[in-house]
């Protein structure tokens, strides 16, 4: 039998990994501080490290834009475990935001009928309750990434053409196709964006306000923090239940480890396949939804423009050990630089700097496996 | 004096030690056979030797002085080299490309491949080992493969050569050059550190021979005055009958019915498998015989369902299965050993007990409204583990990569025998077995048709098809050119019909 030991030896071995990438990543990421202004570096790098914790409403910041590269990283994560790797988190992404906001928008106001179908009788219909509409934008948004997550699906499985391909393409068409869709429904011409979500279209905060929110002259300022975070952690607990606890889970990484096993076994590769990349889809496609639904105001643009949360979750699920539960921590991480690194420009540094100095973090970080084996074999040698 | 010597080595892997206090000296100019089982750690010393795993105790000695071996550089400084089971050549560049990859001889940056071509022509005449210094790995027999890689030892002027299961991917023509080749390379002053499991080998070109049992060193003996009995007992620890106890059949209506089998090749147009009938019944081993590529695989692969047949029939006791799913295959009683059990048998990433559910994990007993039921799955496990005896470092949870050749072959017969199929479809079970393993598995396949199962086995290993089956077809280019008795028919007469020099018309 496996022993105890062995399995917390594991753990171990991944968090001890995990932490060396990150302390040399961040290490690398001050030099670059230093090359760029050797006086305000330490001030500078002391804030992208502290700066989510100062006070419980960057913590509900960090939060609130954890939410979204969480979903892109367990959409990454999942279809990984299928032996597929999906470039497309962007697209799905992408539609899904779309259609959530779409849904709250025209959701929230009667929509009138078109005259072709006046002879049922039906003039209009009514403005959606918010509950539903909410719970609707969300399943839209889970359809619309599923249904663009099949079609590289459909193409692996039974044209055998690499989903890496197919995935970046779409990507592509998501990127001018929801420009053109928006142009021609939703427009707000003057920021050329979306129009805004109501505010009764966004999710509840359920009390998180209460928690994350930071004095303010006599009252306070609030994180915009909401349910999203939950609905993300949820997520991510299904995705692992789902991958080690099911049937399903069992065969889809039997299909991802060994196709030609799993074919011998009798299972059905090619329906995995689609089945597991609508998965993924739908889960970037969630992440879409929270991520426009979460009452700041943010809107889509409506120029043709790639979801970076798409491909940060590619980062994210690599950093978290393409594990469900380890996307949740290093969501939260990546999000934590990204918020305290929003806070250096002051000191003097570029936004473009910036961006290198998370990069370099996040780049550092990729390295999590090569270093897990090879401090394995370092620490473990002799104890065995 | 030894060349080589290795003295007390262990080596400690988790949850097993593969070598615990090992001795190996090693003369000049012998061959000296290092013999074991799968996973009785012959492997893991020899790369203890070729530095790419560190030992945990115990020195290496050269020439009497102590030496570090820290990695296959190192190895290389003190002239050892190593032809590995699995070739490790770059398929696309040419023989002369890889023998010099590493040690290129350059001029300011450029290769100097005259020089460099003189010296390979020059060694392989003197050694007898003909390659075409031109030619391309990828368009290359495997025979020729395995000179190439001996051509990088002498290239780089080892003086003791490693050879890891050199044998188990050549034809019989092919092993007798390579055994001339061994003693030639002796002549010429080498030392030879021989891997195998293969007993006539060691008594055709070994001097002495050191046996290891489960990471234990058993002893080592004069080849010549031992007999081949003494080393089989040495290296599996009891008494081993080469030949096969088999109670008489019994036969049982016809199990499989194929008929007017064709199928087509997806590379090419052409038949591989052509216009093939037979029957197989209950009780009944039938054995497929051939020369490797004559369409036995390929039969295989439609009667399994891995690739569609393209025209014919095939009915399992009276149920057709020719165009339905592997999974209906199964659920209608067809078991299969397939040939590779690397791409085919098993998830290698998955532990044990996952791998042995592999074609049950959706019933009932596994399963309960999709959540698999995680204790019925490891009792299940730990249950033909103690059936099979299969032995790993950590039952039912070792990761099955970590496992022996033949234990991961043990895992594969158990979880195919435990269906009690109707039909079992074994491919070359005992394929790069030892002694133990295979008397094992075949001991395994006769309970399987003792118990009412049909049987259809394909091999390459003649005694393995005299010894074990009822009735013996010989597949030649598609085609089924005899169907024979094994207590009527010689070795002479197969070989014939291997080599399509005679055919009988087969009629069902």
């Amino acid at each position: 039998m496996r022993t105890f030991i062995q399995r917390r030896q594991a753990g171990i071995l991944s968090l001890l990994s995990t932490l060396i990438v990150i302390i040399a990543g961040l290490t690398i990421g001050f030099i670059v501080l230093l090359i760029s202004d050797s006086e305000q570096a330490w001030t500078a790098f002391w804030t992208i490290l502290s700066f989510g914790l100062r006070t419980m409403r960057n913590v509900g910041d960090v939060l609130l834009s954890a939410t979204p590269i969480i979903l892109t990283g367990l959409s990454v994560t999942f279809a990984f475990k299928t032996g597929l790797f999906n470039i497309g988190a962007a697209g799905q992404f992408a539609f899904g935001g779309f259609v959530a906001i779409y849904i709250g928008v025209v959701g929230a106001d009667y929509i009138i009928m078109p005259a072709w179908i006046s002879w049922t009788g039906l003039e209009a219909i009514p403005p959606i309750a918010p509950p539903l509409r909410i719970i609707l934008s969300i399943v839209g948004a889970a359809l619309a990434g599923a249904l663009w997550g099949a079609i590289p699906g459909l193409l692996k499985a039974y044209r055998n053409v690499h989903e890496v391909i197919t995935s970046i393409m779409t990507n592509y068409i998501a990127m001018y196709l929801i420009s053109w869709i928006i142009q021609n429904t939703i427009i707000d011409i003057a920021p050329f964006t979306t129009q805004s979500l109501p505010a009764d279209s966004n999710l509840p905060t359920m009390g998180l306000e209460y928690i994350f929110r930071e004095p303010l002259g006599a009252g306070f300022r609030t994180s915009n923090v909401n349910i999203g975070i939950l609905i993300a952690v949820a997520i991510a607990i299904l995705v692992y239940i789902i991958l080690n606890r099911t049937t399903f889970g069992y065969e889809l990484k039997a299909c991802g480890y060994n196709k030609d096993a799993a074919k011998y076994a009798g299972i059905n590769q090619n329906k995995n396949i689609v089945r597991s990349m609508m998965i993924c889809g739908a889960i970037a496609g969630i992440g879409g939804a929270l991520n426009f639904m979460n009452g700041t105001g943010l809107s889509m643009t409506a120029s043709p423009a790639l979801a970076a949360e798409g491909f940060i979750g590619i980062s994210v699920a690599f950093l978290g050990l393409t594990n469900p539960i380890g996307v949740i921590f290093s969501g939260v991480f990546v999000s934590y630089l990204f918020l305290g690194g929003a806070r250096i420009q002051p000191f003097g540094f570029s936004l473009e700097l910036v961006e290198i100095v998370i990069s370099v973090i996040i780049y550092f970080c990729a390295f999590v496996l090569l270093v897990k084996t090879n401090i394995g074999k370092l620490i473990f040698r002799r104890k065995d | 004096m030894y060349i080589i010597e290795m003295r007390n080595i262990t080596k400690i892997f988790p949850g097993i030690i593969a070598n615990d206090d090992i001795t190996l000296q090693l003369q000049k100019g012998e061959i000296h056979a290092l013999l074991g089982e799968n996973g009785a750690g012959k492997s893991t010393l020899m790369s203890v030797l070729f530095g790419l795993y560190t030992q945990e105790s115990g020195d290496i000695y050269k020439n009497e002085e102590k030496i570090s071996i820290k990695g296959p550089n190192d190895a290389t400084k003190y002239g050892i080299g190593m032809v590995h089971q699995h070739f490790k050549l770059v398929h696309n560049f040419t023989v002369l490309e890889n023998i010099i990859l590493g040690v290129e001889t350059t001029k300011r940056g450029v290769l100097q491949m005259d020089k460099a071509r003189t010296r390979v022509v020059e060694l392989s005449e003197r050694y007898g080992l003909s390659v075409d210094p031109d030619a391309y790995i990828s368009d290359i027999t495997v025979g020729m493969q395995q000179r190439v890689e001996i051509l990088k030892m002498l290239y780089r002027e080892n003086e003791i050569l490693i050879f890891d299961e050199p044998t188990a991917v050549l034809t019989p023509q092919e092993i007798d050059e390579l055994m001339s080749i061994m003693k030639e390379l002796i002549a010429e002053g080498k030392s030879i550190l021989f891997i195998t499991h293969k007993l006539d080998e060691i008594k055709r070109v070994a001097n002495r021979c050191t046996v290891l049992r489960r990471g234990k060193y058993v002893g080592t003996v004069d080849v010549d005055t031992t007999d081949v009995e003494t080393m089989s007992e040495m290296m599996v620890g009891r008494k081993v009958s080469r030949t096969v106890d088999k109670p008489d059949a019994s036969l049982g209506d016809v199990v499989m019915e194929v008929r007017n089998l064709t199928v087509n090749s997806k590379l090419h147009n052409k038949s591989v498998v052509n216009n093939v009938s037979f029957d197989v019944k209950a009780g009944e081993i039938v054995c497929i015989a051939g020369i490797d590529g004559n369409g036995q695989s390929e039969l295989v692969y439609a009667i399994t369902g891995i690739e569609p047949a393209s025209s014919g029939s095939i009915s399992l006791n009276g149920k057709h299965i020719a165009n339905i799913p592997i999974r209906e295959r199964s659920k209608a009683g067809l078991a299969h050993i397939p040939e590779d059990r690397h791409r085919h048998g098993l998830v290698l990433d998955y532990n044990l007990a996952y791998n042995l559910i592999l074609e049950k994990y959706y019933t009932p007993r596994f399963q309960k409204s999709g959540f698999l039921r995680f204790s019925e799955i490891y009792s299940f496990s730990d249950m033909l583990i103690e059936k099979f005896d299969i032995r790993s470092g950590e039952g039912s949870h070792t990761p099955t990569r970590s496992m022996s050749g033949g234990n991961q072959q043990k895992a594969i017969v158990a979880r195919e025998l435990d269906m009690n199929p109707n039909l079992l479809v074994a491919v070359q079970p005992t394929r790069g077995l030892d002694i133990g393993a295979i008397e094992y598995i075949h001991k395994q396949i006769i309970n399987a048709r003792t118990n009412g199962s049909g049987v259809l086995l394909v091999s390459l290993e003649l005694d393995e098809v005299m010894n074990i089956s009822d009735r013996i077809l010989v597949m030649f280019e598609g085609e089924i050119v005899a169907d024979v008795d094994p207590k009527q028919v010689t070795f002479a007469e197969l070989g014939l019909y291997m080599s399509g020099a005679k055919r009988d018309e087969v009629a069902v």
